[in-house]
């Protein structure tokens, strides 16, 4: 495959312009199919046993009575799921966050399931299992956990990436670092330094729709999954991997998403489900309650994170330094590790060094949430960036313009960048009229800037021409914000047709390529490139048939504007022939015409943004209310402008609940207290003002189009933008996520 | 489980009385559903009280008003002989959950589901409303802030059936008002709420007042020694504090995922001061 994703440059007459999404009648009419919709005949009812210890050994489960039970069809445990992950510790921990093997490590972790003809009979056989416990010492506080009396959670683990390898097993999993420079030596330049502490609680993705799944394992070893997923194609590796399947025998077949954010991304229920089945010799439909998805699935990691930063009087910033440690659940992971790299993104900085701590504790697996690990990280330093421009009497838009990372600066976590947005943001936010407005008693406006990466990946794309001239695009990558909309776009533009005439699909993993999952905000980059390469190809397919009808060499045919012209003055008689009418004769011309691509999206440009705030704050009462929201990000190139800005104001929505309200509870038994809506707190619509969005479009150089990803970016700078907010409406520096009433109650009285 | 749904209120009498195993009331289900589906409650009977006669109106009487045990708690939004007589009575049973779920509760059903939290219950306590209670030994009145005992239990014996609530006519210069706190603005349950409800001289002196506060006990609480620091005052700033402090004091409140002691303590004072401040305005005092 020869095809040149560099940018172009070009016009473009489809591509940002906002048609109706094509999924969007059957969502608004409820016909939209999500996870939970599908049904088989003679499918049964799956359900969970879970763990109501936060650490605990099992010493036996005794499963006789549920089997017993007339209506139960299968009961499972991890005896049904054996070890087939050949020394892939990651995979393992997957198989074990699945169905406890030994010991439960979390409340909610699940330890038996069972099939049933019914709801009702199920979850009478789960009361019919008998679980017996060991109980152990627990630990759910990132903090408690480090320290050396901490009961272990897996006396396996020694902290990777020490200079010495150490002799006595751990909680803290890996240290990582970043950096450059001699911060020790930047600080010493210092006029003025800022040191501080800050801790984020654990929270939750907080999708509308739970799990579900609906699987059917056959007797001859072939078995199919409808799920709800971000990933089916990885959905059908880990499966097949953990249930001994052949990949090509399991047919994923991913369904409408109502909401995933980085949660979707990981099997829970689906190895549970399909095991169930190839148990019971009949379809297993698997939907988690609003309390298992809290309990069981998600969450984010909960973070300690002390920062450091000097600057001279003329807001040179010298030195940077940051230790992070965040949790990972009781499963190794590397989220401290993306902290680590995320936090002085935005900086262009001499001397910087950061360093990340993974910390293990009784509580649920943690999962990728919209730009895992950097909005804490953000948080932290944003905050410190706010004090130590205060501290200096510098304005805090122009102390980061002035440390701002540009092209050609080398980012704390190594890379040289390209061209980046951060610096534009941060103008267009000293410019925004939001700036100026007037701010009464009570109120305060903050602001902060955010980093992602954002991801290209492993794309397949099919684009079919039917005789009639219609387009059928088949995607891989899982549609969660708009997709199908924005690759219908990318296809009319690149074959030259109206966008009504393209029709785009999720394929099942069956009928393409493997595709990675659709996170990194990598769905449109990414399945977008592909389709511009699959619709290339279709085009030579196209020049061909029309070389043919005329009878005339290839080479002298072009394509222009959704028709083939024949160049060069020898054919001016013949009139250009549309797609319309080389479809029409595909049948007598060589057969169906389709474009295929298969690529790696290399390139992914990074993302930045300047989010601003106002808030009030009543200060006897300590409840706050969000007054104006402003959201500016660097799109690359919007390809659809309604569902970037969707993709704006939904992580500032999120990040707003997390600064605010949301945060896992934990009693002193190590037992979830808040396992639902009503006091795990998101925003309901009245708690949000509208959010005000900006996009600019600084082209990014590896994407024909020139777009970047734009889905996860939008969540890094709330929690600091609001934290500033609310610090300048009080006068006093919050430290401490979320910064929910009672805390802020607490945080006045003690200023006094 | 059985599902009965009688037309009489001894035919419901009967029913309770008669079973042998849990029974439950069913009026709007938006606390009964709830935990059946959740799986805390399975019980053998359930009795929908819905359909007997006269418990789904709200009657003005001569002595004041007669709110039926199935009258949903929009409907008391949509009586204006009611808003304009104790507009903070249903305030606060327009604050139960959402307006979905407002067209089905009941003020009946908020209170005997016992729950301190309970947005109307503190509104009727201060308002001295009254549970007209059917049972097998006949009928009896009760204060409502005799009904709850504790979180999730109350005073009515077995076979026993709150028939409707009842509301005094009121005198001249009268208001009332009741306020919660959550840290949202819909969708929640109080952290800890207040309710208020005076009646004023020519003057603007307060005579009457009573003050009570949930979400603060295992029940809600009325507040005799916060209505003792209204009464015989006008709403100047340090009636007010000295009210707030009262209100805190009074409270016997715990450290759970809604809120900590500390917290519930100052708002008690906080939201009986505002709410305080709005009922007395509504009785006309300036």
């Amino acid at each position: 495959m020869n095809f040149d994703p560099r940018y172009s440059g070009r016009n473009f007459s489809s591509v940002g312009t906002r048609p109706i999404r094509p999924d969007g009648v059957d969502k608004v009419t409820g016909r939209a199919r999500y996870g939970a919709d599908f049904n088989m005949a003679g499918q049964l009812v799956g359900r969970v046993l879970r763990s109501p210890h936060a650490h605990a050994k099992i010493t036996k489960i005794d499963t006789s009575k549920a089997e017993k039970l007339p209506g139960v069809k299968a009961v499972i445990t991890a005896a049904d799921l054996p070890d087939l992950t050949d020394g892939d510790a990651s995979m393992y921990d997957v198989l074990d966050n699945c169905m406890a093997r030994g010991k439960v490590l979390y409340d909610g972790h699940a330890v038996a399931a069972v099939a049933a003809v019914d709801a009702r009979t199920a979850r009478q056989a789960l009361k019919l299992i008998e679980v017996y416990y060991e109980i152990l010492p627990h630990v759910t506080d990132v903090d408690e956990a480090m320290k050396h009396a901490a009961p272990l959670i897996n006396d396996a683990i020694f902290t990777e990436g020490l200079e010495e390898k150490p002799v006595k097993p751990s909680n803290v999993t890996k240290r990582s670092q970043f950096g450059h420079g001699d911060v020790h030596q930047g600080f010493g330049h210092a006029d003025f330094i800022v040191e501080r502490s800050f801790k984020t609680e654990q929270t939750h993705q907080g999708y509308i729709e739970p799990h579900a799944c609906v699987a059917n394992v056959s007797s001859d070893g072939t078995a199919d999954l409808w799920v709800c997923t971000q990933g089916h194609f990885v959905y059908r590796q880990h499966c097949a991997q953990l249930l001994g399947l052949e990949a090509s025998k399991l047919r994923v077949t991913s369904s409408e998403i109502g909401g995933g954010f980085g949660g979707k991304t990981h099997v829970w229920a689906e190895p549970v489900a399909l095991a169930l089945s190839r148990k019971a010799g009949r379809p297993v439909k698997l939907v988690m309650t609003r309390e298992e998805v809290f309990r069981a699935s998600g969450p984010t990691s909960a973070t300690s994170i002390d920062v450091k930063i000097g600057a001279r009087k003329d807001g040179t910033i010298t030195a940077a330094e940051a230790t992070l440690r965040y949790t990972s659940g009781p499963y190794a992971g590397m989220w401290a590790e993306l902290g680590a790299m995320t936090a002085f993104a935005c900086y262009k900085l001499d001397n910087v060094k950061t360093v990340g701590y993974e910390v293990l504790v009784n509580r649920p697996k943690t999962a990728a949430y919209r730009a895992p690990s950097a909005p804490m990280a953000a948080f932290a330093v944003e905050s410190a960036v706010d004090e130590l421009a205060k501290e200096i009497g510098i304005d805090p838009v122009e102390f980061r313009i002035k440390n701002a990372a540009q092209e050609g600066t080398r980012a704390s976590y190594g890379p040289v960048y390209g061209p980046i947005g951060i610096g534009p943001t941060l103008e267009a936010a000293k410019h925004h009229p939001h700036m100026k407005a007037p701010l009464a008693k009570n109120q305060g406006r903050g602001m902060a800037c955010g980093f992602w990466f954002n991801f290209g990946g492993q794309t397949c794309t099919d684009l079919n021409i039917g005789m009639d001239g219609t387009v059928s695009l088949a995607v891989g990558t899982v549609d969660v914000g708009g997709s199908r909309a924005s690759l219908s776009l990318v296809a009319a533009e690149e074959l030259g047709i109206d966008y009504s005439h393209v029709k785009a699909i999720v394929a099942d993993t069956s009928s393409l390529g493997y595709n990675d999952m659709t996170d990194g905000s990598r769905g449109t980059f990414s399945s977008s490139m592909a389709t511009i390469s699959a619709a290339r190809n279709a085009i030579k397919v196209l020049r061909d048939r029309a070389a043919q009808m005329w009878d005339i060499p290839v080479d002298d045919v072009i394509w222009e504007n959704g028709q083939a012209i024949a160049k060069g003055e020898k054919y001016g008689n013949l009139s250009p022939l549309s797609l319309k009418e080389i479809a029409a004769q595909s049948g007598k011309t060589g057969g169906p015409i389709a474009g295929h691509s298969e690529l790696v999206a290399d390139g992914a440009g990074v993302s930045f943004a300047t989010h601003i705030c106002d808030i009030e704050v009543d200060p006897e009462t300590g409840a706050t209310r969000v007054l104006r929201y402003t959201v500016i990000q660097d799109a690359g190139k919007a390809v659809h402008p309604t569902y970037v800005e969707g993709q704006y104001q939904g992580g500032a929505a999120q990040g707003i609940g997390w600064a605010l309200n949301e945060e896992y509870i934990y009693g002193k038994d190590g037992r979830l207290q808040n396992a639902g809506f009503l006091d795990y707190r998101i925003p309901v619509c009245s708690d949000l003002p509208m959010i005000d969005t900006q996009i600019l479009e600084i082209p990014n150089p590896n994407h024909p189009y020139g777009v970047r990803g734009v889905g996860e970016t939008s969540i890094v700078p709330p929690l600091a933008a609001i934290a500033n907010a609310v610090s300048n409406a009080v006068g006093v520096r919050m430290t401490h996520i979320p910064m929910s009433p009672p805390r802020i109650l607490a945080a006045l009285e003690a200023e006094g | 489980m059985r599902y009965i749904r009688p037309l009489s209120i001894e035919d419901a009498v009967g029913l309770l009385a008669g079973s042998a195993g849990t029974a439950a009331i069913l009026a709007g289900g938006s606390d009964l559903l709830v935990r059946m589906k959740g799986g805390f409650v399975e019980p053998d009977l359930i009795v929908d009280i819905k359909a007997i006669e006269g418990l789904s109106e709200i009657r003005e009487t001569a002595d004041g008003f007669s709110i039926g045990a199935a009258v949903p708690c929009a409907v008391l939004g949509e009586s204006a002989a009611l808003k304009k007589a104790w507009p903070g009575v249903v305030e606060a049973a327009k604050l139960i959950g959402s307006k979905q779920v407002q067209g089905r509760c009941t003020i009946v059903g908020n209170l005997c589901n016992a729950s301190p939290a309970a947005d109307s219950v503190p509104a009727l306590v201060a308002a001295g409303a009254k549970a007209l209670v059917a049972g097998p030994a006949g009928k009896r009145t009760i204060p409502v802030e005799t009904v709850p005992t504790g979180p999730g239990k109350t005073s009515l014996a077995k076979g026993e059936i709150i028939e409707a609530i009842l509301l005094d006519k009121r005198p001249p210069r009268s208001g009332d008002a009741y306020l919660r706190f959550i840290p949202r603005t819909e969708m929640d349950i109080a952290v800890v709420s207040a309710g208020v409800n005076l009646t004023l001289d020519e003057q603007g002196v307060v005579r009457v007042a009573r003050v009570a506060v949930g979400a603060a006990a295992p029940t809600v609480l009325l507040v005799e020694e916060a209505a003792e620091a209204l009464i015989g005052r006008t709403l100047d700033e340090a009636t007010l504090e000295r009210l707030a402090k009262v209100c805190s004091g009074a409270c016997r409140p715990i450290d759970d995922k809604r809120g900590t002691i500390e917290f519930r303590r100052k708002v008690a004072g906080v939201l009986a001061k505002r709410a305080t401040t709005t009922a007395y305005a509504r009785a006309g005092g300036k």
